[in-house]
């Protein structure tokens, strides 16, 4: 492993490929931070620039892109309260109340040096053990990945703030939601109402943008003093002693379960900041601390994100199938290059499979660079007048959303999104549950057809599989931990009333 | 008043543009429409022959991705734009001869209704299975299938997609369209399932699974062509392996809205032919196993013959497979 790392490194450290890792690194951040504006847009966009580098640079800079824009999205997660992409959804309820307190910087200080932390895991972590690991995401069939969606469903009802009825409505509703759209199996169109831009659903982007975005800024409008306050109190830039001591616990624990998420095939990197802060909420003392600007609630999330992100790479460079959208754009770019992707990567091209590795941790190394400079300047934004800020936001927004799928209609959606997401605040219903019901809901479905399609029909194929078996054992003890407090709870309600 | 100004402004700006256009095609960026996500088969083929066309016709070449519904999205929107010549697009195999028998509301006709430009290059099918499938080659293959139709499971990347559609030509032909079929959202994950011997077959572009292939953790029965693959010299051919009748190539080619002005069609076909013709643009394509296409093919009269021929070879197969 130390003479594979060393080759690594001396393919990472030559001039010409530090200067293609800063380079993604930056334009990652960048894009990261532009709401809507993703890594997948980005990378196809630079795919032809890198004809001329050679493929291990090439690859290093579009690497660097992705994870550089896992880093940005928490900016606006943090101080706008808009999730760039599904990993950044649980960033917003603590991180976005943490702002809200005077304390932004101390919310970015903490997400930067949680995913160094967990980048540099997670790239030991793909070194050490990249080529046994692989196994796991063979062991993954359709039945085992639907066991996987329902225990993360069963997150979503800790998720919850309020009450269990409401998160589990908006479940529900996302749920609902996803199924819109044209049918994978028949290519029947489901709840299009005969509208042709509905045929291939609704983009997450438009409903992420729409009910935590627009909606948001409704709220604010509505509302100018708290604007104020969060202006007048800046507080400390970087986290403090206690603040660190605070998240060193979740930062270990996000890092872990999230990189084990991110192996995964179809995207299993989506649960990991999921996972992790039901698990935060579950163990701290006083989970009534969450939502309400818990530092755990975004150290932990931030370093499950960035260490999924890395660790989906295993699939691509081992096995050679790329576990979500931006690995499949990865595969694009090295077969454009020349290095088609496949189980043998590791031993036919050597320099770029220990090259990419090596750049990771470099790669980490900068953004904490760029990023931790970077803190004060976005503190700063927040100081902007507010009539002068939501117009901007209101305008990145539509940008990033007509970048999705270069269409006009998509921003339209958006808008009506937010003005459903306004509703949802006024009735007092969280919107994360439903973003999370949305997401796990188009793959549940695939998958659940795709297991009883091969099982010709029988359900038991969940329950014979031992792996599918003993996911669906914990997520029913999740449900049972979650709801017994809460059905106590009501009880002492009726008491008091 | 104020009317009175834009509407002479516009009508000097068309005037304006008219002239240019007619002195010298293209006076601004071309959008060639992809309707795919980026990243994959189609959309690499669109940028590194764009790539290249650019600089023949000394205007930008944007792609666009439009994806949705199997392609028909943004096909859709290109061949009903305007027909100036600046808008046209990448389509394939799926979006241009199968998707009349495969979507009854189809919103264009890729036969009559739209003006071909060339094609840029096809891919050969591959018929790849998991490694521990009992059949040793395509004719045990075949008697296997047959024998098994209950028990065999077929992947595919959804409906409309090349995997789709050629491998329900191959059922068809078999006489087995009722095999059952797991779809996926796209190749990868089915792919995945495939390695982990989950399912059983899949037809597949061979740039997609001949490393697996060669790792051995997929076998492969035949590939759909005349001649063998350089990527994979020793998988004999469907003729060799005695299924002749089973020949498909998932192409992709450049088309525009019908009505296009000469000189756009001729400078575009100029163009196509610079790309294809250059060393290094040759290179990237046959790296990704492509097959560059005849000089017949290239040509606009051409490219719809093999729109019509996949079509006419399709639809029987299409039309009868349960959706």
């Amino acid at each position: 492993m130390f003479s594979n790392l060393s080759l690594g490194f001396g393919v990472a450290l030559s001039l010409q490929n530090l200067a293609l890792c800063f380079a993604g690194c930056l334009v990652g951040t960048l894009i990261g931070v532009l709401p809507g504006v993703g890594p997948i847009a980005t990378i196809a966009i630079l795919l032809p620039i890198t004809f001329g580098l050679d493929p291990v640079g090439a690859l290093i800079m579009l690497a660097g892109i992705y994870y550089g824009a896992q880093y940005g999205g928490s900016t606006t997660a943090i101080l706008v309260n808009i999730p760039g992409e599904a990993t950044s959804v649980v960033t917003t309820l603590d991180g976005h109340q943490m702002a809200k307190q005077g304390r932004a910087g101390v919310a970015l200080g903490t997400a930067a040096l949680g995913s160094f932390f967990a980048g540099c895991v997670a790239t030991l972590f793909i070194a050490a053990l990249g080529a046994p690991l692989t196994k796991l995401a063979l062991l993954f069939g359709p039945a085992e990945y639907f066991s996987l969606m329902v225990m993360g469903l069963c997150f979503a009802v800790v998720l919850a703030r309020g009450s269990i009825l409401k998160a589990f409505c908006m479940i529900m509703l996302g749920l609902l939601l996803s199924t819109v759209g044209t049918d994978l199996e028949t290519g029947q169109e489901r709840m299009t109402m005969g509208f042709p831009p509905l045929a291939d659903g609704i983009d997450f982007a438009v409903l992420a943008m729409g009910v935590f975005g627009f909606a948001e800024v409704l709220r604010n409008l509505e509302n100018t003093e708290t604007r104020d306050v969060v202006r007048a109190k800046i507080g400390r830039l970087l986290p403090g002693w206690d603040d660190i001591k605070q998240s060193i616990k979740p930062v270990l624990r996000g890092t872990l379960l999230g990189g084990i998420l991110g192996i995964l095939p179809g995207n299993g990197a989506v649960l990991g900041p999921f996972a992790s802060y039901t698990l935060e909420k579950k163990l701290a003392k006083d989970p009534s601390r969450f939502g309400k600007g818990a530092i755990e609630g975004v150290a932990g999330p931030e370093s499950a994100n960035n260490a999924g992100a890395q660790t989906a790479f295993i699939p691509l460079l081992t096995l050679g199938i790329p576990p979500n959208a931006v690995m499949a754009l990865m595969v694009g770019a090295m077969t454009i290059h020349g290095i088609i992707p496949g189980p043998q990567v590791m031993t036919k091209n050597p320099e770029l499979f220990w090259g990419m590795i090596a750049s990771m941790w470099i790669g980490n190394l900068m953004l904490l660079v760029i990023n931790l400079p970077l803190v004060g300047v976005w503190v700063k934004l927040l100081q902007v007048p507010y009539r002068l800020m939501f117009p901007s936001i209101l305008i990145f927004c539509c940008i990033g959303i007509y970048s999705v799928n270069n269409q006009p209609v998509d921003v339209a959606f958006t808008a009506m999104f937010g003005l459903f997401g306004y509703l949802l605040i006024k009735l007092g219903f969280e919107p994360a549950p439903m973003l999370l019901g949305f997401v796990l809901g188009k793959l549940m479905e695939e998958k659940l057809r795709q297991a009883l399609i091969i099982s010709r029909g029988s359900f038991m194929t969940f329950l014979e599989r031992p792996i599918s078996a003993g996911l669906l054992v914990v997520a029913v003890a999740i449900l049972v931990i979650a709801l017994l407090p809460s059905i106590n709870k009501k009880r002492d309600e009726v008491f008091t009333e | 008043m104020k009317k009175l100004a834009i509407g002479l402004a516009a009508a000097m700006t068309l005037a304006l543009a008219g002239g240019a256009q007619a002195q010298a095609y293209p006076t601004r960026p071309i959008t060639m429409i992809v309707p795919f996500a980026a990243g994959g088969p189609t959309d690499i083929i669109a940028r590194i022959v764009g790539d290249h066309m650019s600089k023949t016709l000394g205007q930008q070449l944007v792609i666009e991705n439009v994806a949705g519904a199997g392609g028909t999205t943004g096909i859709t929107r290109a061949v009903t734009a305007a027909p100036d010549g600046y808008t046209i697009a990448m389509g394939h195999l799926g979006t241009f001869s199968a998707a009349p028998a495969t979507y009854p509301g189809l919103k264009y006709d890729p036969i009559n209704g739209m003006q071909t430009i060339g094609l840029a290059g096809g891919t050969p099918i591959l018929i790849v299975a998991r490694k521990n499938l009992e059949p040793k080659d395509l004719k045990e293959f075949v008697a296997y299938v047959k024998a098994n139709a209950d028990k065999v499971n077929e992947a595919h990347a959804g409906l409309g997609s090349v995997s789709w559609t050629t491998c329900t030509l191959l059922k068809g032909q078999l006489g087995v369209p009722k095999l059952n079929a797991v779809a996926y959202r796209g190749t990868g994950p089915a792919l995945n399932d495939l390695v982990s011997g989950q399912i059983d077959f899949m037809c597949d572009q061979i740039v997609s699974v001949a490393e697996q292939v060669k790792a051995g953790t997929i076998k492969a029965y035949a590939v759909a062509s005349a001649q063998r693959s350089p990527a994979l010299p020793d998988v004999p051919t469907t003729t060799e392996a005695g299924l002749p009748e089973y020949q498909i190539e998932a192409w992709n080619g450049i088309a525009g809205p019908k009505g296009m002005p000469k000189e756009a069609v001729d400078r575009l076909v100029d163009a196509l032919n610079k790309a294809l013709n250059d060393e290094g643009t040759k290179k990237r394509l046959l790296d990704l196993g492509t097959v560059l296409p005849t000089a017949e093919e290239r040509t606009p009269a051409g490219f719809a013959a093999l729109i019509k021929r996949d079509a006419d070879k399709l639809s029987p197969a299409l039309s009868a497979a349960p959706k």
